[in-house]
């Protein structure tokens, strides 16, 4: 099987090309943004609701109490960066299970792209909460010569989320492939299980090491922010 | 030996090698790490979900040296660029 997602083309249009990965990221965004449109066309704040509403009331709660636990602030500021990582990259990881699709995280491109963003949002949200000079003052803070200690740890912590997920998704699926050509017919399902398992579990690092670096990059002197 | 053949061989050697040696530091460092966890929630069971999730964090921290090994070792066996070189010097 190919290695590499991005290799696979599926179509072009003129001259751009769409690969796998950018196919099935389509699919996974479709998923999602029609399935939660489909559910909260109609919500319900009785007693009685729908299954699907309660599925998202359940995901969206835990979501926010997990947050909320890690960074020990408001966690409605930060629900939509971290909540669309942990769901993008669960909705693509388990339906890896799912025959003819490809998981668009098997690709190095698509994990970079993710590390990249929480890479970005970790100034983004210090700096807003924070202000520029403490912000950049925490860089220098043991002492002015562990600055270049502190770049260097925050590029290879980006690095090591995306290898991270990358390896663990593409191991998943390409030892699937290889035992489909040497025992094809009940032991590829048990390492499917096992991909269903690492890929829930990797969903979840990603976005709470995420939380963690963004919490550590906002942390405030006082720790009495108002919790709800 | 022509330089395809050595490639081919030394890159089969150096990826067993790789995924072996480089799984086993990991390994040890998980089991340690995870019967730390189960003594702190034997000793404190209301802090359970806290102890799990810094122990999924932590397995997590720990598992990246594998996996950058098992990287390595997908590489020199299916994307390896001095194979590819050699390749198409001796088919062009």
């Amino acid at each position: 099987m190919e290695i590499n997602p991005d290799n696979i083309a599926i179509f072009s249009i003129g001259s751009f090309t769409v690969n796998a990965t950018l196919l099935f990221t389509w699919i996974v965004m479709l998923i999602l943004a029609l399935g939660s449109f489909l559910i909260t066309r109609k919500l319900s704040s009785g007693l009685k609701i729908k299954s699907g509403q309660n599925l998202l009331e359940v995901i969206v709660v835990s979501m926010r109490s997990q947050i909320r636990e890690v960074s020990q602030q408001i966690p409605d500021q930060y629900l939509p960066f971290i909540g669309t990582l942990f769901l993008f990259i669960v909705v693509s990881n388990i339906l890896a299970v799912v025959p003819g699709f490809d998981p668009p995280t098997r690709s190095l491109s698509t994990t970079a792209a993710l590390a990249f963003c929480v890479f970005l949002s970790v100034p983004i949200y210090g700096i807003r909460k924070k202000g520029l000079k403490n912000y950049l003052r925490a860089y220098v803070k043991p002492s002015f010569f562990m600055l270049p200690f502190n770049i260097i740890g925050e590029l290879s912590r980006t690095l090591a989320l995306a290898v991270r997920l990358f390896g663990n998704i593409m191991s998943g699926t390409v030892i699937i492939g290889i035992l489909l050509a040497i025992t094809p017919f009940f032991v590829p399902i048990a390492l499917q299980l096992l991909g269903l398992l690492t890929g829930i579990i990797q969903a979840y690092i990603f976005a709470i090491l995420a939380m963690v670096y963004i919490a550590s990059a906002t942390r405030s002197k006082q720790q009495g922010e108002a919790n709800e | 030996m022509d330089p395809l053949a050595l490639i081919g061989m030394v890159s089969v050697i150096v990826s067993g090698l790789t995924i072996a040696i480089g799984s086993v530091g990991p390994a040890f460092g998980e089991g340690k790490a995870v019967a730390q966890a189960l003594s702190s929630i034997a000793q404190q069971p209301d802090e359970a979900s806290t102890i799990t999730r810094t122990l999924f964090v932590g397995l997590a921290m720990i598992e990246s040296t594998a996996i950058y090994c098992f990287v390595v070792a997908m590489i020199l066996i299916f994307a390896n660029p001095f194979w590819k070189y050699f390749v198409t010097q001796a088919g062009g």
